[in-house]
């Protein structure tokens, strides 16, 4: 390559830096990710409970907790740093009474039980996702991701990636509100 | 009132900013030295607006002025005054004006330091200086201005993120940003060289101090930061591969590398075109990484003001200053002259290949940290890249920097003979092999990458010990250590310092962890430990209640100490933060996390890691910057005798600066 060539070089590399990054912005207006699972129902699931003694957790029961008023299955992992931001969040929908469960991803039962011994625990039902294999029926791409299941038992709506401020008083609260009644 | 000369103050430095640059760029080309000389003048008054700016809003957050905006979303009445204090930089618009604030500092002191610099340069340094503040002037003023009213004051504020109250969040901040906007400075000496045509060894002496300023500044950044992830988070861990950590290592990578190649480029007259790059390259990862923090481009815990209108502006302002440099640099960096051929065993062989290795190590964490971003961008999915991928890649690619680290400062210029190198590191070599072996055996076996990390982290501090003593040695060792360069000893400290980190990082591989659930009175064993919780009270904060526990330490039945862990509940936002107690010893930390009450038994989970070594992560930290600032010293008397030597002084701006070219 000629001298004026490589010099060039890391302008080019900028340009394609540059052009990936516009590209983002431009479609980050709208971040959320399709599922084709919305208005489905929830998928098949039978997964160990993380509290020792507890019955296994399956999609028979998430729709039975649904039936009682919309629910929120969160999917987590005490690895995942968003979700320790979006974790108060959680609290604070427990606290009005929404009722949680969560799926507990690719974790060490330990290292998760010890994540809501210091955070807080919100969910109603965990069950134990260890190597992935329900979340690939969810159709999640990483944690953290939401679920939102209707009286029916059909997925709603589905959020990826942490839930903030924005998020929780814009689509989710509207959301199980309008779902409850 | 004030708050309204604030936003006027900094009106009024943006447009002295703008004189700053015209005058600048234009009286160097002309070479106009009283257009030089006010440029000069322009980046003092510069600063002067931004300081009032800056203390404008700082009075307004102590006062808890919530008529201002910014101070109603960010501040509340019983924060701490420290705590209101940070609150001015721990937000978008009062980071961003802090930035602007350190950029014109910056500037003002190459206006102050740098009289005895070729005025040409001098002038296009500032220019270039001002016209990059320019960009961030019009995106704090036209899009996130921190003097706006709001036309009903409230009486209380929202507060501040309670994770971000703490003393190590306070200072994290301002260290960080003192490196990443010194590293501007570096890049408008690089632009300046460009326009100039000519990077010479006078060049790389005056652009090497402010390159060891702001490298020291993000060591002291990036180490506070992670010490801060660590005791808060309450997770154990130190270094997390987060992007926003990535976004903070990525300049600190360049900026080693130029401090290394400016080295050749003072010594060798060589390696020109490539230091010029890594001058504009460190700074455009600074930008990069404030980029990558505001615009909610990738999720990350420190993503605290996303928002893809002012990250659209930032990509602009990137593309604009970085696109710009490299522009130039494609056009004139052909014009710079390379160098000759180097021996592949000699100093500068040895800089190169650092170089070599630490722009690769830049490469992997780049990719890892933008990888998912590119995937998801071109519909292939959403994946994270953690702690395995770095461990796979930047690791691997550590370990032979450092091996060739300890040798380096021993390899004379130009030629030298790899044996005789070796002969004199072999007491080293041994010393290093035995400490590895030692702490295996006494940690009874472990990852097998500890033992190899222990190796790495003694050879570099036995091998900075050898070349001390090499230096020193002689029949009046007293003399040789006065005589001594301060550079070369700032150079063998800072290595020794990363050996330490390197130490702390490796017994990391140890850690011992345990979870258990607790009712006052009883107890739990970790590494030859026994910890006993005492009681559970709570305790009223100014703006927190906390539940703290009160833990007793004893080592075979003999109290060594006791630790106070708590859970902090704020209400406002309501979140809870565990304040972990750490109990060190400088050599090993008993790290202590309190978890929630069981409703229904009243205990307490308590999680407690043992962490050997970990302290020496942050001292070695301390120990790089300490030799940094060393080497700064060194370098000051040099220019101060390049003064003494250098053509006839008049006044502090002559009036034909190409006189003194």
């Amino acid at each position: 390559m000629s001298r004026w060539g490589l010099a060039a070089l890391p302008l080019l590399l900028l340009a394609g830096l540059l052009g990936a990054f516009g590209l983002r912005l431009l479609d980050g207006a709208d971040r959320a990710l399709p599922s084709t699972l919305i208005d489905r129902p929830v998928p098949a699931t039978a997964l160990p409970s993380l509290r020792a003694g507890d019955a296994p957790l399956t999609d028979a029961e998430i729709k039975a907790l649904a039936a009682q008023g919309p629910l929120l299955v969160n999917v987590f992992a005490s690895w995942c740093v968003p979700c320790r931001a979006e974790h108060p969040f959680l609290m604070d929908l427990k606290r009005e009474g929404v009722t949680l469960v969560g799926l507990n991803q690719r974790d060490k039962p330990e290292n998760a039980k010890a994540f809501l011994a210091a955070l807080g625990d919100p969910f109603a039902r965990i069950g134990v996702d260890a190597n992935g294999a329900a979340s690939l029926e969810w159709g999640v791409y990483g944690v953290p991701e939401t679920f939102v299941i209707d009286r029916a038992g059909k997925i709603r709506y589905r959020h990826v990636g942490a839930i903030d401020k924005d998020v929780l008083d814009k689509i989710l609260r509207p959301l199980l509100k309008s779902l409850a009644s | 009132m004030l708050i309204e000369l604030g936003h006027y103050a900094l009106i009024l430095a943006s447009v002295l900013a703008l004189l700053q640059a015209g005058f600048g760029l234009w009286g160097a080309e002309r070479r106009d030295g009283f257009l030089m000389a006010f440029s000069g003048s322009a980046a003092l008054a510069q600063t002067g607006g931004c300081l009032i700016a800056f203390f404008a809003l700082m009075h307004a957050y102590i006062t808890s002025d919530f008529s201002v905006q910014n101070v109603w979303q960010n501040s509340h009445v019983d924060k701490p005054l420290l705590y209101k204090i940070s609150g001015v930089w721990g937000n978008h618009e009062g980071s961003m004006l802090l930035w602007i604030t350190v950029m014109a500092l910056f500037g003002a002191a190459v206006a102050l330091a740098g009289s005895r610099m070729p005025a040409t340069l001098r002038a296009r340094v500032l220019g270039i200086q001002a016209l990059i503040s320019l960009g961030f002037y019009a995106f704090v003023l036209l899009t996130s201005n921190p003097f706006a009213r709001l036309v009903q004051a409230p009486i209380e504020g929202r507060g501040l993120n309670p994770l971000l109250q703490d003393p190590g969040l306070a200072f994290h901040p301002p260290l960080l940003y003192l490196g990443y906007v010194g590293t501007s400075l570096t890049f408008s000496f690089a632009l300046a060289a460009l326009l100039e045509r000519r990077v010479d060894p006078a060049w790389a002496r005056w652009v090497r101090p402010w390159a060891l300023v702001s490298w020291i500044f993000l060591t002291l950044g990036i180490a506070l930061g992670s010490w801060w992830a660590y005791y808060e988070l309450g997770w154990g861990g130190w270094w997390f591969w987060d992007p926003v950590e990535n976004a903070s290592l990525m300049p600190w990578l360049a900026a080693t590398a130029l401090l290394h190649s400016a080295i050749v480029v003072e010594k060798r007259d060589s390696l020109k075109r490539w230091t010029v790059l890594l001058a504009i390259i460190t700074f455009a990862f600074s930008i990069l990484g404030t980029f990558l923090v505001r615009s909610g481009v990738i999720t990350s815990v420190h993503a605290f003001a996303t928002d893809p209108e002012r990250g659209a502006f930032i990509l602009l302002l990137l593309a604009l200053i970085v696109g710009g440099a490299l522009t130039l640099y494609a056009l004139r960096a052909g014009s710079l002259g390379g160098g000759g051929l180097f021996a592949p065993i000699s100093r500068e062989g040895a800089l190169i290949l650092n170089n070599v290795l630490l722009a690769v190590a830049l490469v992997t964490v780049l990719l890892g940290t933008l990888y998912p971003m590119f995937l998801e961008a071109m519909g292939l999915g959403t994946v994270t890249v953690g702690t395995p991928y770095y461990k796979a890649t930047f690791v691997p690619l550590l370990i032979p920097l450092v091996l060739v680290m300890a040798a380096g400062p021993l390899i004379p210029w130009k030629r030298a003979d790899a044996f005789s190198i070796l002969m004199r590191l072999r007491v080293a070599a041994v010393l290093a092999l035995a400490a590895a072996g030692a702490a295996y055996a006494w940690a009874e076996g472990g990852p097998l990458l500890a033992p190899i990390g222990i190796f790495c982290g003694c050879w570099l501090i036995f091998g900075a010990a050898t070349d001390l003593v090499d230096r020193v040695r002689g029949p009046n060792p007293w003399a040789r250590w006065r005589g001594l360069p301060r550079s070369a000893l700032g150079a063998v400290i800072a290595h020794a310092g990363l050996g330490m980190s390197i130490l702390g990082m490796s017994g990391d591989l140890w850690q011992q962890e345990s979870i258990r659930a607790l009712s006052p009175g009883q107890s739990m064993p970790l590494a030859g430990f026994e910890l006993t919780l005492e009681k559970v009270e709570p305790v009223q904060g100014p703006n927190f209640i906390a539940e703290r526990a009160t833990v007793v330490i004893r080592r075979n039945g003999e109290i060594i100490g006791t630790a106070t862990p708590s859970r902090r509940k704020f209400t406002r936002p309501p979140m809870t933060t565990s304040e972990t107690a750490i109990r060190t010893n400088g050599l090993r930390d008993l790290y202590l996390a309190l978890g929630d009450r069981d409703g229904q038994t009243g205990a307490y989970a308590l999680r407690v890691y043992y962490n050997p070594l970990v302290p020496l992560i942050w001292g070695g930290a301390m120990v790089m910057a300490l030799g940094g600032g060393i080497s700064l010293a060194d370098r000051r008397l040099r220019l101060g005798v390049a003064q003494r030597i250098a053509a006839p002084k008049r006044a502090p701006a002559p009036k034909h600066a190409g006189a003194s070219v």
